[in-house]
């Protein structure tokens, strides 16, 4: 991962499997959102590869890769909702390029999505109306609007109240329980990571390199890095570094 | 691709995947099979309406997925749709036999009540009420207008004072944006704009051999008129809608609240230095135009009307006076601050989203350019009365 001459991150390696609640973690300015542009085919890394199953993501063509990022759906860290569009245009707008529903059926779908992050009845609200939480939680919505195989999302809980961002925790957990759908979540929100993450990498800008991998609750009491366990304790395992 | 995709990519049609038996009793009993995706063609709920109205006597509705493949939420709409169906025809719903995740996920989606008054009407708003509140908006606009240009002139009288606050590093990084980097806009479009004027001209002239009054034509034109118009109109789509977008995105941001809160003046701090600016450009940027555009006449009097360059010189400076060249260059500063005005009064206006930048932008130039019509239209006349 590279801007130019400038390395951001190298030697990253690691492995998100099918149903995991991954978490990229790491200090502010490590790369975590830039790993994950990488992850999501919005920006090609300096070296290495990308795999997705068998497939290298960043040696398809073009308009294949295009075809397989249908099967992503991604939350951006500021929802990133299109502001001139109704939280109901927001969600049918993939559902009337990429399926054969009628608009009945997508009026039904795009009024479950918003049903299940808790936004039935604001269908006809612009972002502009509504709060910050509910804006994260309508473009977890259009997130999930092509029932997608792999949810990202970046900074979902960031600025939210507790109880918006435990609900927002709890309705990952239940996607990926109810819909097998893998997530892969870039947040520094320790209690987040905690309640939902099962796997994890942490990036750490000094070395430039993933320092840790695995169960973020097994890092906290186990690993033998204090910079990890600094972070995951809050600083309360003793500062270095 | 996932379990869930595999199993539907072999879905079956749409007629398969749904089916009916009644066990007995007062039940009815549907039968999903095989995947239920949202990319695939589903069963419409429908069919479960019309097998509840065919019987008489169903009392209950349970389900049979022992069949039942890979799903997504085109399942989850369908159930929810039939579970409508059953309600509004006093039928129960037994949901033990669907798949844990399905029940969870339905679970999920009526846990939330629909929070009370959220939900819009779309009524449509009888014409008295329309013309009403598009009679405030625009009384709430014009005062906003006046008030704005009362807190721009107290602000300039400040600065006159010694008083205003802003940064002159800003001053100087906006007079150079909207002066030496609009010279090549400026150059290609007055350049331009005298080659058409001498074409014009050359075209009535030459039919009575007085051609060599091209040169007073596009002299007097550019220096008087054409020269402050069309530099007004280049500073407004080009330096107006950037003001406009600069500080609409400042909105957006809250950058102005936070200046409001540290006890700046949104005014004075970007309002003022971009009027000064424009003010103090606006004028060299006509004089230029006025020598581009003299230039463009001079070519096609050269090349066309076979006059020289010294008699084409002599001919400009014969016709056009100083008092073309005072009128256009007041011209010139009076439209540079209309268009900072314009730029900067619809940033400020500008609502907090992405659209809401782009109204303001379209909205600047707008206004920018009528202002500078109805300006010249104004100065005109004045001119007129006073006889020069």
């Amino acid at each position: 991962m590279a801007f130019g001459s400038f390395v951001l991150q190298k030697d990253l390696n690691f492995t998100v499997n099918r149903g995991d609640i991954f978490i990229i973690m790491g200090g502010s300015g490590c790369g975590k959102s830039t790993l994950l542009r990488h992850l999501v085919g919005l920006q090609t890394p300096a070296k290495g590869e990308v795999r997705y199953g068998e497939v290298n993501f960043w040696e398809m063509d073009p308009g294949e890769r295009e075809k397989f990022m249908r099967r992503f759906g991604i939350s951006y860290q500021s929802g990133a909702l299109w502001s001139s569009m109704t939280l109901a245009e927001n969600v049918a707008l993939p559902l009337e390029e990429y399926t054969d529903l009628d608009p009945a059926g997508i009026r039904e779908n795009v009024s479950l999505k918003l049903a299940l992050v808790g936004l039935k009845g604001f269908e006809e609200y612009y972002p502009s109306e509504i709060s910050g939480g509910m804006k994260k939680r309508a473009a977890l919505a259009r997130a999930m609007a092509l029932d997608p195989d792999i949810l990202f999302f970046d900074e979902p809980s960031a600025g939210l109240d507790p109880i918006s961002a435990r609900m927002l925790d709890n309705l990952i957990l239940e996607l990926r329980d109810s819909l097998g759908a893998t997530v892969v979540v870039v947040t520094h929100e320790l209690a987040s990571i905690f309640a939902i993450g099962n796997n994890s990498v942490f990036l750490d800008p000094d070395t430039k390199t993933m320092i840790a991998a695995g169960d973020p609750k097994k890092l906290r009491d186990e690993c033998p890095d204090p910079k990890v366990r600094n972070f995951l304790t809050r600083g309360e395992a003793g500062a270095s570094g | 691709m996932t379990e869930r995709e595999g199993k539907a990519g072999l879905s079956e049609a749409a007629g398969e995947m749904l089916g009916f038996h009644r066990p007995g009793g007062d039940t009815l009993v549907v039968r999903l099979s095989g995947g239920w995706n949202l990319r695939t063609a589903l069963p419409s709920p429908g069919d479960v309406e019309k097998e509840l109205s065919s019987g008489p006597g169903i009392r209950k509705v349970a389900f049979d997925t022992g069949a039942l493949g890979g799903w997504d939420s085109g399942l989850l709409t369908f159930l929810l749709q039939v579970f409508e169906k059953c309600a509004a025809a006093g039928v129960a719903v037994e949901r033990e036999a669907l798949p844990p995740g399905v029940r969870r996920l339905l679970d999920l989606a009526t846990a939330v009540p629909e929070r009370k008054g959220a939900r819009r009407e779309a009524d449509r708003v009888p014409f008295l009420p329309r013309v009403g509140e598009a009679a405030g908006r625009s009384w709430k606009s014009n005062r906003d207008t006046v008030t704005f240009i009362g807190d721009v002139a107290v602000a300039a009288l400040r600065m006159v004072r010694g008083k205003a606050q802003y940064r002159r590093s800003d001053l100087l990084q906006i007079i150079q944006e909207c002066g030496a980097q609009a010279l090549p806009i400026v150059s290609l479009i007055s350049l331009l704009v005298g080659l058409i004027l001498a074409f014009v001209g050359a075209i009535q002239l030459k039919m009575f051999g007085a051609q060599i009054y091209v040169a007073d034509l596009v002299g007097i034109a550019m220096v008087r008129e054409m020269a402050a118009i069309m530099t007004g109109i280049i500073v407004a789509g080009r330096t107006g809608a950037a003001f406009a977008a600069k500080l609409g995105t400042m909105q957006v941001n809250e950058e102005i609240d936070a200046l409001k809160t540290m006890g700046f003046s949104p005014t004075e701090f970007l309002v003022l230095p971009r009027m000064v600016a424009l003010f103090l450009m606006m004028p060299l940027l006509c004089l230029y135009a006025d020598l581009m555009g003299i230039l463009g006449g001079m070519i096609v009097g050269v090349t066309m009307l076979d006059l020289g360059i010294m008699q084409y010189y002599l001919q400009t400076i014969h016709a056009v006076h100083l008092n073309n060249l005072w009128i256009g260059l007041f011209s010139s500063a009076v439209f540079g601050v209309l268009v900072a005005l314009a730029g900067c009064l619809r940033g400020i206006q500008c609502g907090r989203s992405a659209s809401a930048v782009g109204e303001a932008t379209t909205s600047a130039v707008v206004t920018g350019i009528v202002s500078i019509i109805v300006a010249t239209a104004v100065i005109t006349v004045i001119c007129n009365v006073l006889g020069i």
